[in-house]
């Protein structure tokens, strides 16, 4: 009976062992199950679109395609069949992958891009923090620290140049009106759903060549890994049967030309000066204590100095400075010697005291912290995910993830020049019984970023997609209160900043109306 | 009687936390050469306090200001019941509460994995003048709350399922021994609370595939029936995963080793089935892991479940087993 026992416990423990085991352990990735690319609206009228920075869709000159009855493109047709002669499984996931959209793909380029340099630098001997080198991009303190604001710039940037690039292709599609390789050559595989667009130049190939030089620009130190990714993306076009190689030449070109006004309105923005210097660090300070309230103070040890402090200097999207101080800066938050201040602190406490796991979930699912994308990253990731399912084209993806982060940028801009002009603490710097189940951001608390970036992003996803517009608002609420759950802002600045990121939102909406694309 | 050790020491269980969260992984009862003799029930409750300072960041060990020093303290009920003198069963369950002393992270605390043994001795001999005696062993650990693993290292657990094999053998003659120890840990999956993170490189999931990780076990000294005394040499592999970026946090995933040094204690005590444990250890070497240093006490009692003991309270145990 014993051994019974005993053989049926050990068989059952080694079988258990071995199913455990020989589970699979991959690891199913959302975003790779993104549809392919198949608009519902080409759009083929987008060359008619408002751009952002160009003075007209035309400003660069593409030059006239060869036609497609030369000898030259029957070699660029016979490239592509060439690639098609044995397509592996490899390639095939390749042509999918980046079917799914240009716009997409750099974009998720980025996010990972940030994700991988959003780490703060270490302190020096002395207690001071070096600052990254955009001159020297990989020695230690690698560049560039990908935080918050850098990232919303980055994300800004990127979704404008490739917006104007799109809109320029989409010009020169309709004037040049080149066939695309499959209609050309009835022989010539399609891997991708057929486009009815005009193929030159080709709007993957301007977006990439947009998107590859404003992340060579934020992202210095990875030209590699980006130049890398740019070759995969030209020749999963090829592979896919879309372009010839002269669309995508013609594309990549233009998307450069097109970057190269947005690189030189960065190098123009004031960014770089955003990180501020010893004495402004100390005037903020100061400003604040002559103003009788008790200022921000770095948690940190060795105490680092705030993030960017002036990046609420940085040139806007959507509207002036004069705009920004006076219609869109909020009033100041509760004097730090007021009773609502002591009262708002006493609920942060009480919140730590009682946190509940799903509070604590939400905190941490909204927390977008160091070695992430960020939380203009983590809504640049929902809008992507909800516009992969609304077969946009590719330059209505480009409009409206360039609405999205331009708003989401400028509601930085915003937030940090109100961090900084109130310089108001954090909970735990005023009550040491205050514990974060999250991190602690290194900058004064009033208005919440998260809050504000939120507030920015739900209202013009809101306005692209209606049907959602209820459902991001909630998530922007929940973003925003998130951080109360995470003890490291007070409800006002949570408040605050979600009204503030509201009202930067519906700059970005306003332009929406006017763009052409409606 | 031949084969079998000393009655007091086959009663004699030491329990110990298998922490695998930034403390040395430490197990024992499980990794030991005891067994308990057949129907005989031992339980009881241990409690632990380690701490680190320093760390490894990858392979560079640094301190943090802002964490201070890290201390982790574990309560736990162990138990051990005796299906046959060669076929235990074993079962623990900590509670573990995590500290920083200094800086703004907020300490967590709660149950943490229920583990499940089975120790089987298939082969056991006396030769040349000693006991030599091999064990296979089996188990099963599984989280029993809701804890995140995405806040380390104060995260009370990484969260993730284990089955753990383990391949042991154990020399003892007169009152020296020596037991070596290999172990397989199989470790499932494990979700976190927000659906990308970062590796070494993105994804865009909630389910962190977890390395699974390997142990060595050595342990000698001295055995008698009212003492143990022996030193302990463990280490812990990760099989997998990836180190902590400069100036980052760590991740449920990461490659963390551990090579701990320590030292064990049992004592029995007059009141009969009543023992004292009592451990010490230390973090010689590590990677992506706290160099903890941490004791362990516990007091455990036996249970003697055999008809005769029903029959008749006193009994002399050793007859039970011939």
């Amino acid at each position: 009976m014993k051994k019974i026992f005993l053989a049926i416990i050990l068989t059952g423990l080694i079988a258990g062992a071995t199913v455990f085991n020989s589970c699979s352990k991959t690891i199913d990735e959302q975003n790779m199950n993104y549809p392919m690319i198949n608009p519902t609206r080409v759009d083929a009228n987008a060359g008619n679109w408002k751009p952002i920075l160009l003075t007209a869709a035309n400003e660069f000159p593409v030059a006239t395609p060869i036609a497609t009855t030369s000898p030259d493109y029957i070699i660029q047709l016979n490239e592509i069949k060439s690639f098609q002669n044995n397509i592996t499984p490899d390639e095939k996931k390749l042509v999918e992958y980046w079917g799914a959209g240009a716009v997409l793909r750099w974009n998720e380029i980025m996010r990972e891009l940030v994700a991988l340099h959003n780490l703060p630098p270490y302190q020096n001997a002395d207690g001071t923090y070096p600052i990254p080198s955009a001159n020297n991009p990989l020695a230690y303190p690698t560049f560039p620290f990908a935080n918050p604001p850098y990232a919303a710039r980055a994300y800004a940037y990127l979704s404008a140049a490739q917006y104007d690039a799109c809109i320029s292709a989409y010009f020169y599609k309709q004037q040049f009106n080149r066939a695309a390789p499959f209609t050309v050559d009835a022989t010539i595989q399609t891997l991708l759903p057929k486009s009815t667009l005009p193929s030159y130049p080709s709007e993957d190939a301007v977006v990439m060549g947009a998107s590859v030089e404003l992340l060579k620009l934020l992202f210095p130190g990875d030209q590699d890994y980006i130049n890398q990714r740019a070759e995969e993306h030209k020749r999963a076009r090829l592979i896919a049967g879309a372009n010839v190689r002269s669309d995508l030449d013609a594309g990549e070109a233009l998307g450069k030309a097109v970057a190269a006004k947005f690189i030189t309105r960065a190098r123009g923005d004031r960014a770089g000066a955003a990180v501020g210097n010893p004495t402004i660090w100390a005037k903020l300070k100061s400003d604040c204590i002559a103003r009788g309230e008790t200022p921000w103070i770095s948690q940190e040890l060795p105490e680092r100095p705030p993030m960017l402090p002036v990046f609420g200097a940085v040139k806007t999207w959507l509207f002036d400075s004069l705009t920004m101080v006076t219609a869109i800066r909020p009033g100041p938050p509760p004097s730090t010697s007021s009773q609502k201040f002591k009262d708002e602190t006493e609920e942060i406490y009480q919140i730590t005291k009682k946190l509940t796991r799903e509070q604590l979930r939400i905190a941490d699912f909204w927390a977008d912290g160091l070695r992430t994308y960020t939380p203009p990253g983590h809504w640049n990731y929902i809008a992507a995910t909800d516009f992969a399912q609304q077969n946009f084209s590719e330059a209505r993806w480009a409009r409206n993830m360039a609405l999205l982060n331009m708003a989401i940028m400028d509601a930085g801009v915003v937030c940090w020049d109100t961090k900084n002009f109130y310089y108001g603490p954090r909970p735990m710097q005023v009550d040491p019984r205050i514990k974060t189940g999250i991190g602690l951001p290194n900058f004064p608390g009033y208005i919440s970023g998260h809050s504000t970036f939120s507030g920015a992003a739900a209202t013009v996803l809101g306005y692209i997609l209606p049907s959602r517009a209820q459902a991001y608002d909630d998530m922007a609420k929940e973003a925003s209160v998130s951080r109360m759950y995470g003890a490291i802002h007070f409800r006002t600045d949570c408040e605050v900043g979600l009204t503030t990121g509201n009202k930067v939102g519906a700059y970005s909406v306003a332009r929406g109306h006017i763009d052409g694309a409606e | 009687m031949r084969y079998s050790l000393p009655k007091l020491l086959q009663k004699i269980i030491i329990c110990n936390l298998l922490l695998f969260c930034f403390t040395q992984a430490k197990a024992q009862t499980d990794i030991d050469g005891l067994m308990m003799e057949k129907n005989f029930f031992c339980v009881g409750p241990t409690a632990g306090y380690s701490s680190w300072k320093n760390y490894w960041e990858g392979t560079l060990k640094r301190d943090n200001l802002n964490m201070g020093r890290v201390s982790t303290t574990n309560f736990m009920l162990m138990g051990n019941y005796g299906v046959t003198k060669r076929l235990n069963l074993l079962f623990g369950l900590p509670y573990v509460k995590t500290k920083a002393s200094a800086g703004n992270m907020a300490g967590q605390k709660g149950f943490q994995d229920l583990s499940l043994m089975v120790k089987w001795v298939p082969y056991q001999k006396h030769i040349y003048k000693g006991d030599l005696q091999t064990f296979l062993i089996a188990g099963y650990s599984t989280p029993v709350s809701n804890y995140t693993a995405d806040f380390l290292p104060l995260s009370i657990g990484l969260h993730s399922k284990n089955a753990i094999m383990r391949g042991m053998i154990d020399y003892q003659r007169n009152h020296l021994f020596a037991t070596a120890s290999y172990t397989y840990i199989a470790r499932s999956n494990v979700t976190i609370d927000r659906y990308t993170y970062y590796t070494t490189e993105m994804h865009y999931s909630n389910e962190v595939k977890m390395p699974d990780a390997s142990q060595w076990n050595f342990r000698a000294g001295y055995r008698s029936d009212v003492l143990i005394a022996e030193a302990v040499f463990n280490k812990w592999t990760t099989l997998g995963g990836f180190d902590i970026p400069r100036n980052g946090m760590p991740f449920v995933s990461n490659r963390m080793n551990a090579t701990s040094i320590g030292i064990n204690l049992k004592y029995e005590t007059p009141v009969d089935g009543l023992s004292v444990v009592a451990n010490g250890s230390t973090t010689v070497a590590g990677r992506n892991v706290g160099q903890s240093s941490g004791f362990n006490a516990g007091v455990f009692y036996i249970f003697d479940f055999t008809k005769k003991k029903k029959a008749a309270k006193k009994t002399d145990t050793k007859t039970e087993n011939k």
